[in-house]
């Protein structure tokens, strides 16, 4: 039989803000365990949490960013479940007045937009870590809370996802809207990104929704997806045998690529939510809205469509420049000063990525400023140095951060485009090679063509190779 | 609200409590007297009033974003009923 | 007068002009807790070496003429649920025995600030659940006006230590009466301030909508030195309110005349004692005198307020105390097969009756499918018991009523009945449901010779008010003033 896949994903991102949700203790990953806490964040007795409002302030662009509803006030919820991670053993949440609710969010595939709605949008607080020794038939874990308390954005889409490019699309999308508005860090390796997707199987053409499970403990988009069509396919052989589908929560197995129950519909967490009463509501007026969007940055589609028209650059091409902000930003800072799209395009999306790449550079902080990148186009231009040497110019200014300038300078990269030096090159390679010549004369045309790569291998490439060739021509044709 | 033996059992897993036979027989009893007491409020009709959950009208509480001095870890770990090295140490846990 | 009996600005005065020492002071208190308190049992903690150390500290201030703060030397005791740094903080329970808390409370560096001496913490119901202190994990307080009755709760400590001159002044918590209802019937002045008038920081949460730090004192104007001390904003507490706290001392003898009493029916309904009533009539009848009018008022909602308090204090005393786990702090099982059962056995172990059936009572009304008809339906409610006052403050300028409609019981005589016990709120609960502040004062005895409270509530952060209310009757009865006499079968010193 054939099914429709319908997807539905929470994301979980952690905000980039200095300190944590309720307290001053600090955010920063990799830190000596139990080092970053405070009675606040340990849920110690009688201690109260204070919002914090660069926090808040990140959630409201965030649910702005993706088009949500916001309310005229939100309030905050305790979700209770007992978890040695959780310190009071409930989480400080949202559940009755979210920060943002009913948006949505366009995403690309293949040049087809689509229309992705989003549920809701909140603000809450992290857990921290459990350690599971590896240690045979230990009897014990151990717990660090150094990551609780850090506000976490939620964000929950409709099932509205079909396939797999779309929840591919989806994630890639609004990790980079995540990135242009520079609410999270979005590192996936360090937790600061998570998705959980919940999935079920309809027959083709049927409108009403079947079971859905849902999967958890999803590191990477690639396990995103993985998942996702494992279960896809256990659902759909389910439904092949005549099975149905219970509602239940499913554990990914990343070693063995497989999902296993983790708990049915029966046993789901009765979260006992009700309002926070140590923290009041936030109100939020027209007002702040309007403010929040003046400094809402141009979002990625936009961009990539106005690329597209402004700058007439590829799908590809402008696909791969708003991939990351930082690199936009940088094409855009070129742009300005001086306009060669096409150009820097090519330098931002070949070499520049290809040298991130190699090195493992932090693409935050490039050591090459836009105004070096745009001084080596101009030197090209004005035919100071070859496209070859330029190449070689650019990956010095990678590896030392000097102006392209002072690199030709330095290591006497300037084109030769002295008739005279030139010339004398070419009597030498002339009289080294009769044979050459003597094919040439037989009409042999490559033969110039070796010519050539001969006096540029003797000028270490430097010599102006339009003048090479018309030299040459001119002296052989004699 | 009469309270049975399955309803004592799940609000006492929910409250992580454990129970005696007799302990939850004197609970049935006393919750049972309580909520029936309780139900009292429903004689008024509440459909048009809004839930108060404070009493005081303020709102937009919000601290800066700006780093405090945490507990040194000896203190942090001090009240601690186990630890290992600089973990809180816990029976194993089972996802 | 001996100096166990006098109010806090007889000592002030007598530091100041070193006709007595802060040291030699702080001895006699403690020597006196030291006879006494065994009787009584107000004490969990006795702190005799910080205080005769702060005491050393500020006889040098003094004699060196330094400033010194606005309670310089004068002894005080604090609820044993209001986190002391560095000195346990138990809740008068066992889950909590060994926990010495790395901070203190917003109040506790107000009095540290102010110079008082704080001399030790004082027995609660565990986590401040109950209203006779007979629901400590460690003791039961006694009622200094007759040892065989219960001191009121939950802060019954605090109170039975300023009743029986074991501390001139204390701090408890009020979250439907806990400061007032002791207060009342052990013959002292109470004061729950508003809900935002004190920081909560520190203080170990029961209902946190409900919770707020009150005082305990030998007179009205000792409340207001008190107030004036650990009243103002926290920014570590988002409930907090940040206005201007007034002089609560000067204009404090402004009088009643003109002023507006509201006298709300409900209150002098079926089950108030007698004695208790003629108390109340013979206040009114002095306020009257001195200008102040009284009149009927109606609070339709009384009836309602505990049946909405026992749900919205227990479902967020469920969540509040879902944080004793023996995870980070505080008492662990000593055997247990995985973590759900190392949380269960602690809990178990760790927790008193009172608090066990709360919490499970608590998270009945938030349980999936019960919320809108307990949890939601209370919230309601609460609203409704709000507007009550609301309307009733826009014509009268403040409410008297009696604190407790009893003036007593006996230790044990309502254990075994939990909701008989939680009727007795009844006059206190609704002040915590509003936010509002309330005073209780002495207005009388019983028959059986023990103290009668007369209660005072007013609106949002109108303490001044109150106070002035209060003065203007302690300035013409001398209820304040009398003593009870201990009656100990081993002979009494001090």
């Amino acid at each position: 039989m054939e099914y429709e896949v319908v997807i539905g994903l929470e994301t979980h991102a952690e905000l980039a803000t200095v300190t944590k949700l309720f307290c001053g203790c600090s955010t920063r990953f990799g830190s000596e365990p139990n080092t970053q806490v405070c009675p606040v964040c340990l849920g110690m007795p009688g201690v109260l949490p204070v919002m914090n409002k660069k926090a808040f302030e990140y959630a409201l662009k965030s649910a702005i960013a993706l088009n949500c509803k916001i309310g005229d006030f939100t309030n905050f919820d305790r979700k209770s479940y007992y978890y040695p991670d959780l310190p009071k053993n409930y989480q400080i949440s949202q559940n009755y007045h979210n920060l943002g609710n009913d948006g949505y969010m366009d995403i690309s595939v293949q040049g087809r937009v689509s229309r992705i709605r989003i549920h809701n949008v909140h603000l809450e607080e992290e857990a921290g870590k459990l350690i599971h020794p590896e240690e045979a038939g230990a009897d014990y874990s151990l717990v660090d809370f150094n990551r609780a308390g850090i506000p976490l954005l939620e964000i929950v889409s409709y099932p509205d996802m079909r396939n797999m490019a779309e929840v591919e699309s989806y994630m890639q999308t609004l990790r980079k809207i995540l990135l242009y508005t520079d609410v999270s860090d979005c590192k996936m390796q360090e937790g600061s990104l998570r998705f959980e997707a919940s999935i079920s199987l309809r027959k083709k053409g049927a409108d009403t929704l079947g079971n859905r499970v849902e999967i958890k403990n999803l590191n990477s988009m690639k396990s995103v997806l993985k998942a996702i069509d494992y279960e896809a396919k256990r659902q759909a052989n389910s439904l092949d045998r005549g099975e149905t589908i219970d509602r239940e929560t499913r554990l990914w197995d990343e070693v063995n690529e497989k999902s296993a129950r983790m708990r049915s519909k029966e046993e789901a967490q009765d979260y006992r939510y009700f309002p926070e009463p140590d923290l009041l509501p936030v109100v939020i007026s027209g007002k702040w809205i309007d403010e929040v969007k003046m400094t809402m940055p141009e979002l990625p589609l936009a961009r990539k469509q106005r690329f597209m028209e402004v700058f007439k650059l590829s799908d590809y091409d402008t696909g791969q420049l708003v991939e990351e902000k930082i690199l936009a930003d940088f094409f855009e800072d070129c742009i300005r000063i001086i306009d060669r799209p096409k150009a820097f395009c090519n330098w931002i999306t070949n070499d520049l990525l290809r040298e991130v790449n190699e090195r493992k550079l932090d693409i935050h902080h490039l050591p090459v400023r836009p105004k070096q990148m745009a001084a080596l186009v101009e030197i090209i231009e004005k035919g100071t140095i070859s496209s070859t040497i330029a190449k070689e110019v650019f990956s010095e200014m990678i590896q030392t951060g000097n102006d392209p300038q002072a690199i030709i300078e330095e290591k006497k990269l300037a084109q030769i485009s002295d008739e005279g030096l030139i010339e004398a090159v070419i009597v030498k390679v002339i009289s080294g090679n009769p044979a050459v010549i003597e094919d040439y004369k037989k009409g042999k045309k490559n033969a110039l063509t070796f010519l050539v790569g001969l006096v540029m291998k003797e000028t270490k490439g430097k010599a102006n190779p339009k003048m090479v060739n018309e030299l040459l021509q001119k002296k052989i044709d004699v | 609200m009469k309270i049975d033996q399955k309803d004592i059992e799940y609000i006492a897993y929910l409250s992580r409590i454990e129970l005696s036979v007799n302990e939850k027989e004197t609970f049935i009893h006393q919750l049972s007297d309580i909520l029936s007491y309780i139900e009292t409020l429903n004689r008024l009709n509440t459909e048009t009033v809004k839930p108060l959950s404070c009493a005081i009208n303020t709102t937009n509480v919000f601290r800066e974003d700006m780093l405090e001095p945490s507990t040194p870890l000896k203190d942090t770990l001090l009240n601690a009923p186990a630890t290992q090295s600089v973990f809180f140490k816990v029976p194993k846990v089972i996802e | 007068m001996r100096l166990f009996e006098n109010t806090a600005f007889q000592i002030k005065e007598k530091i100041l002009s070193r006709e007595i020492c802060p040291l030699e002071l702080t001895e006699h208190f403690i020597e006196r807790i030291k006879n006494i308190d065994p009787h009584v049992q107000s004490f969990l903690s006795l702190h005799e070496a910080e205080a005769l150390k702060k005491a050393a500290q500020i006889k040098k201030k003094i004699e060196n003429a330094e400033d010194v703060g606005f309670l310089a030397g004068i002894p005080i005791a604090i609820k044993d649920n209001i986190c002391t740094k560095g000195l346990h903080t138990t809740c008068a329970s066992k889950i909590l025995k060994n926990f010495v808390p790395p901070y203190d409370a917003f109040v506790v560096k107000r009095l540290n600030e102010g110079d008082a001496i704080v001399l030790g913490k004082t027995n609660l119901d565990e986590f401040a659940m109950g209203s006779s202190t007979e629901n400590s994990a460690y003791n039961i307080t006694r009622n200094p006006w007759n040892l065989d009755y219960v001191p009121g709760g939950s802060s019954g400590g605090s109170a039975a230590a300023v009743a029986a001159g074991m501390s001139v002044m204390a701090l408890g918590s009020d979250t439907g009466g806990s400061v007032r209802q002791p207060a009342a019937l052990c013959g002292v002045v109470g004061v729950k301030p508003t809900y935002g008038r004190v920081s909560r920081f520190g203080l170990i949460a029961f209902g946190s909508s409900l919770d707020q730090i009150g005082t305990f004192t030998r007179d009205v104007k000792d409340a207001a030195l008190l107030l004036q001390t650990i009243a103002g904003h926290d920014s570590h507490d988002s409930t907090s309110i940040p206005i201007s706290v007034p002089d609560y001392l000067n204009e404090i003898d402004a009088g009643v005349c003109g002023l507006r009493i509201g006298i709300p029916k409900e209150y002098f309904a079926a089950g108030l004692n007698e004695d208790v009533q003629n108390a109340l009539k013979s206040a009114l009848s002095i306020y009257e005198q001195f200008g102040a009018k009284v009149i009927d008022i109606s609070l339709p909602h009384t009836e309602y307020a505990v049946a909405v308090y026992y749900i919205v204090a227990n479902a967020e005393a469920s969540s509040n105390l879902a944080r004793y786990d023996g995870v980070r702090y505080g008492y662990r099982t000593s055997k247990s097969n995985g973590i759900v059962d190392m949380y269960c056995r602690t809990r178990s172990e760790g927790f008193g009756n009172e608090v066990k059936r709360r919490i499970m009572l608590g998270n009945y009304a938030l349980s999936s499918g019960y919320y809108d008809a307990y949890y939601l339906k209370a919230s309601k409610v609460r609203n409704l018991i709000k507007k009550d006052f609301d309307l009733a403050f826009q014509n009268v300028d403040c409410i008297v009523c009696p604190t407790s409609p009893v003036p007593g019981f006996k230790i044990g005589e309502r254990a075994k009945n939990p909701l008989e016990m939680y009727l007795s709120d009844i006059y206190t609960i609704p002040a915590n449901l509003a936010g509002i502040p309330g005073i209780s004062l002495p207005c009388g005895f019983s028959k059986e010779g023990l103290p009668i409270g007369m209660q005072i509530l007013g609106k949002h952060f109108e303490e001044k008010k109150l106070l002035q209310i209060a003065y203007a009757f302690e300035r013409e009865t001398d209820f304040h003033g009398k003593k009870p006499v201990l009656k100990f079968s081993s002979a009494q010193r001090g």
